[in-house]
């Protein structure tokens, strides 16, 4: 059998996912990072994204959205500290192409009272969200 | 003694109320099961962070956090009261305001200043009414804890707190035990105390990116936030139950109420009865 490693991923409202895994994809801060069992500690912010876990004895990857937060990584054990993970098949496409356009509009708009840096942010998200769509859609082949 | 009718409009009146309270009392009733599980649904979270704190305090002693260094001496406090946003509940919010007051009026008497942030309409009006100094609020919060509406006001405090502008900071609210019990709680969140986050063993370091004091900083604004998030969860709890205590109490009296009126009213009726019965035998005695 191959080598697991525990993940959690936890956010404020509810757990999402806890279970063993055998590799890891999540967006920290310089970009995407790739985690097998007995990696080194590493601790970094996360970008908005997808995280993948490669669960043992499954073809499937899991998808999980995030739109921010914090990754903990120990040789045993993986913690994502999501801002605001929901379950990848839970999204809503039309509500994330929807957001997008709102932020872009707001983009346009820069006289508008929305905050621009507040606009960047929600547009970083909804694109993220739309990517996660794309990659779950892919996968399922629809 | 009350007509008939008056008896009679007053019994409708109470039994108005009663339906109300009665529909009060079912609806908390499944409202309290929801907000339960949200309590527990955050629990992981707020362990899970602080496992990562308490990693993170002992992993990096190059650079301490602000929210771990323990100051000399107090000036001003903080506090963030969480109460409801509608009453009903009972002697939930006067219970933790009372706390609070309590505990405002020695730190005044001990020279500190206190600035508070209130969370729930409830808290807020009273902290106005007592014309405490009202840094931040969120009131509306709804059914559900949402984060959103809580970074802001406790970013507030956080921040007040990183300029030195507090020296400490409280988090009162009321703790949910179980349906029948909740107790209002007034605990310490700032700074951190070491012991609660574990104590070290062994020397290692995380690899940080982007660098050590951004992702620590960060971390230490979330888990003050999910202690927050975690205070307001239990607040939600505790006040749904409470609702459903108080509504079940006011539907029962409402009972009594209108059993002690039914008896009057019958009494008076078979009064009238009596006094038309003895005025017709009296008269049929006379002819």
């Amino acid at each position: 059998m191959a080598m697991t490693i525990h993940v959690d991923v936890v956010s404020a409202e509810q757990s999402i996912f806890s279970g063993v895994a055998e590799f890891i994809a999540a967006p920290a801060a310089a970009g995407e990072v790739g985690i097998y069992p007995r990696h080194a500690p590493f601790i970094s912010r996360m970008k908005p994204g997808t995280v993948r876990v490669k669960i043992p004895d499954q073809a499937e990857e899991e998808l999980f959205f995030v739109s921010g937060g914090i990754l903990e990584v120990q040789p045993q054990v993986v913690t994502i500290l999501a801002d605001t993970a929901l379950r990848g098949k839970d999204l809503d496409e039309a509500k994330a192409l929807e957001a997008k356009q709102r932020a872009e509009e707001a983009m346009k708009d820069r006289s508008a009272t929305m905050d621009y840096a507040k606009a960047e942010a929600e547009l970083a998200e909804a694109v993220a969200q739309i990517r996660a769509i794309q990659k779950i859609r892919k996968q399922s082949g629809r | 003694m009350a007509s008939g009718k008056e008896i009679r409009t007053k019994i409708k009146s109470v039994q108005n109320t009663q339906k109300i309270t009665r529909a009060m009392e079912m609806v908390a009733a499944s409202k309290m099961r929801k907000a339960q599980e949200r309590m527990r649904a955050a629990r992981p979270y707020g362990e899970k962070i602080r496992n990562v704190a308490a990693h993170l305090s002992h992993a990096h002693p190059e650079y301490k956090h602000a929210f771990l260094v323990q100051r000399e001496s107090a000036r001003r406090v903080g506090v963030i009261v969480v109460t409801s946003d509608k009453g009903l509940c009972g002697g939930l919010n006067t219970n933790v305001t009372r706390m609070v007051l309590g505990q405002m009026k020695s730190w005044e008497s001990a020279g500190l200043g206190v600035d508070a942030c209130a969370l729930g309409g409830k808290g807020f009006g009273f902290l106005q009414r007592m014309g405490g100094s009202v840094l931040s609020h969120a009131t509306g919060l709804g059914d559900a804890p949402h984060l959103e509406k809580l970074i802001g006001p406790v970013k507030v405090m956080l921040d007040a707190y990183m300029d030195g502008r507090l020296d400490e900071l409280y988090l009162g609210y009321t703790r949910f035990i179980n349906t029948m019990k909740q107790e209002p709680v007034l605990e310490k969140i700032l700074p951190l105390s070491g012991a609660e986050l574990g104590s070290a063993k062994g020397h290692w370091d995380y690899i940080y990116e982007p660098d050590a004091k951004s992702v620590i900083d960060e971390l230490m604004m979330r888990y003050i936030e999910a202690l927050v998030y975690q205070a307001v969860a239990e607040n939600m709890a505790s006040e749904q139950s409470a609702r459903m205590v108080a509504m079940k109490a006011a539907s029962d009296n409402a009972g009594n109420v209108i059993d002690e009126l039914k008896l009057i009213y019958n009494k008076t009726r078979q009064a009238a009865i009596t006094k038309e019965l003895s005025e017709i035998v009296a008269g049929a005695a006379a002819v």
